[in-house]
């Protein structure tokens, strides 16, 4: 966490985001931290409603309203991007943020061709005539791997099946070559086929263009197979956060253990899948000390009271008081 | 596409024949318009020869028959009241009306589309509430009530427009126009507004609502998010996607609108066809009702047919199966 954050394709400093209600404000999310490096994959995991969309939405600057940055700072290559306002920030997405949202059906407008959505994001950040922006558009289309793109490019949305839709929201994403992807659960919406095809097509690009990304996802699967490094989220905050081989092999953080524990396996037999005891408490009810305590298997005393820190054990970094003296 | 208007067209026609029956239909019960046309002291023979000739005699039916042949030969029959083919009197008295419906309709569109855009992109802003507050008048008043307060506003209190009539008008072969005199164009004003008050605000709730509901969509999020120009978002790819509902809904009102110019002209003595229709009723004169009510149809049909190939135009998932899929092979 010392790292200088120019060296990083986003740095993000003590964000947290809140939300005013009758009752004060409620913290969605809570002191996070992370960096992601040029070309890196950074996946974040964690159940519905722990801030994992959140994040994304904070960083790109699509916080719905009345939500809002309570403080902390997100740098992008260095450059601070929290404090912009409305028409800096426009140029900042697309043009060096990219984000892919879940669904590919409802993610492209239903009226236009794929082209013109294509050319209009492209000329929106790449000053280039209508000619030229049609033939990017078709290159991003190939780079994506739609087969026979020059004969789709005045297709509507509808006329693709559900993955080609989701390369057409990727060459989107794409289109003016930004520097960090945000990836919101790319692959939730399609059929399991489907998702590996996209998987590799993101993971392709990301080494081949040095973008980094950040994949937001509930599937540590996807993060397995995706992810260079991994940040576990629970209840707004990150609990651990390493390589994803050392994570997901050795996870330390008993919530980590439960996420990997519930992923169904091939090899051993198991008589009933093993969860996660309980459910995340709803924003606004989440208890004192460590927010897992409730539902920790290997809870102590101090644990209901007293909040552990993010710190350093081996290779990653989490936040719990289990073998911490 | 072909196969497509052929059959809208023999559902226009089907729609039309039902129409004028149900009207011949009621028609028998309006009242005799014998009584009407003689004075109260002729006699018993002389309407009775005067029923044999207007062709009264027959039954409903046969009467219906003879009234579709007469229309296939291009006559709709001579009005009791004034002994003139049907037809001229409503060549006559059409282009008042459809001056008046196409002022009134581009009044409601404009103003319509405009107020509902804003409002529905900056709902919380003040003029968005003014205009939110102002419509629930425009949807509720009476149109007669709306006519009759703006006349003693803009006539009799401040004289800016005159309270009746159309004016100085100038004529072109058979069609007599307004738009091109001051005092035509004078009057039009306080009629077209009273009569696109409802349509108006109609549209304009239509499209506030359609764009409240298409601005939460996950490719208006997704456009944001690629750093579109707010332009671009709203104006295009948002408002295209409002079309669809807000056409379907324009479609049947316009047809409303030359419908309810009754009231209007009423009110305006505007001397167009619903004026010609009122009196037409209080006379109990026949042909006159049936083609108006036809003409009234055919508009509605005509209008339905518009939206639809209108919606081929707007939204290409409708387009499947009508004519090439797109560049899908």
């Amino acid at each position: 966490m010392t790292a200088s954050p120019a060296g990083h394709a986003l740095s993000v400093r003590n964000l947290s985001v809140e939300f005013p209600s009758g009752r004060g404000r409620l913290l969605a999310i809570d002191d996070v931290s992370f960096d992601v490096a040029p070309g890196e994959i950074l996946g974040l995991v964690g159940e519905s409603g722990a801030g994992k969309s959140l994040t994304g939405s904070a960083i790109i600057g699509l916080i719905e309203p009345p939500g809002r940055i309570a403080s902390g700072e997100i740098l992008l290559a260095g450059r601070r991007i929290d404090n912009l306002d409305d028409t800096q920030m426009r140029h900042v997405r697309g043009r060096e943020i990219g984000m892919i949202f879940q669904d590919p059906r409802t993610s492209l407008n239903p009226l236009f061709t794929v082209s013109r959505q294509l050319t209009d994001t492209i000329r929106e950040h790449r000053p280039m005539s209508a000619t030229a922006a049609r033939q990017e558009a078709l290159r991003l289309l190939e780079m994506v791997g739609i087969p026979a793109a020059a004969q789709r490019l005045d297709s509507y949305p509808h006329e693709f099946s559900g993955g080609m839709c989701q390369r057409v929201v990727i060459a989107l994403a794409l289109a003016a070559g930004p520097r960090l992807i945000i990836a919101d659960e790319p692959t939730t919406a399609l059929d399991v086929s489907t998702q590996a095809q996209i998987m590799k097509v993101m993971k392709d690009l990301c080494k081949s263009s040095g973008s980094a990304m950040m994949l937001i996802t509930h599937s540590m699967g996807v993060i397995a197979a995706l992810a260079d490094r991994v940040a576990v989220m629970y209840a707004g905050r990150i609990v651990e956060i390493g390589p994803v081989a050392d994570v997901i092999l050795h996870p330390r953080h008993p919530y980590s253990k439960g996420l990997i524990a519930s992923i169904p396996s091939l090899e051993q037999k198991m008589a009933r899948f093993s969860q996660i005891d309980g459910a995340m408490p709803r924003l606004g009810r989440w208890p004192g000390g460590c927010s897992f305590h409730p539902r920790c298997p290997s809870r102590m005393d101090v644990c209901s009271t007293v909040r552990p820190e993010l710190t350093e054990k081996g290779n990653a970094m989490m936040a719990c008081w289990l073998d911490a003296s | 596409m072909l196969t497509f208007l052929i059959k809208r067209l023999a559902q226009a026609g089907l729609v039309l024949m039902s129409v004028s029956f149900c009207s011949f239909l009621l028609f028998n019960f309006v009242g005799d318009p014998v009584q009407q046309m003689m004075s109260a002291t002729a006699s018993t023979e002389d309407r009775e020869a005067l029923r044999e000739q207007l062709g009264l005699n027959a039954s409903t039916p046969v009467q219906f028959v003879r009234f579709v042949g007469n229309i296939a030969h291009g006559n709709f029959g001579n009005s009791y009241r004034l002994g003139r083919p049907v037809e001229r009197l409503i060549a006559e008295r059409l282009p008042a009306t459809l001056e008046l419906v196409a002022v009134a309709a581009v009044f409601a569109l404009v103003l319509g589309i405009a107020m509902g855009l804003q409002s529905g992109l900056a709902p919380t802003s003040l003029l968005a509430r003014i205009t939110q507050w102002g419509s629930l008048i425009g949807v509720s008043l009476p149109t007669f009530f709306i006519g009759i307060g703006l006349i003693t506003v803009f006539s009799v209190w401040l004289g800016w427009f005159p309270a009746f009539g159309r004016g100085d008008v100038i004529q072109f072969r058979w069609w007599s126009t307004g738009l091109l005199t001051a005092s035509g164009l004078q009057s039009i004003v306080l009629p077209a507004i009273t009569l696109s008050l409802f349509l108006m605000t109609l549209v304009m709730r239509l499209v506030r609502g359609e764009l409240l509901e298409v601005m939460r969509t996950d490719y208006i999020k997704f456009a944001r998010a690629r750093g579109l120009s707010k332009r671009l978002i709203y104006l295009v790819y948002a408002f295209r996607n409002t079309l669809v509902p807000v056409i379907t809904v324009i479609g049947l009102q316009i047809g409303s609108l030359v419908a309810f110019s009754i009231i209007t002209e009423t009110v305006f003595n505007w001397p167009g066809l619903g004026l010609m229709f009122v009196d037409a009723i209080q006379f109990a004169d026949i042909p006159v009702m049936a083609t108006y009510l036809m003409l009234v149809a055919l508009v509605f049909v005509v209008i339905n047919l518009v939206v639809d190939v209108l919606y081929l135009a707007i939204d290409p998932r409708l387009r499947t199966g009508s004519g090439g899929s797109g560049a899908a092979t």
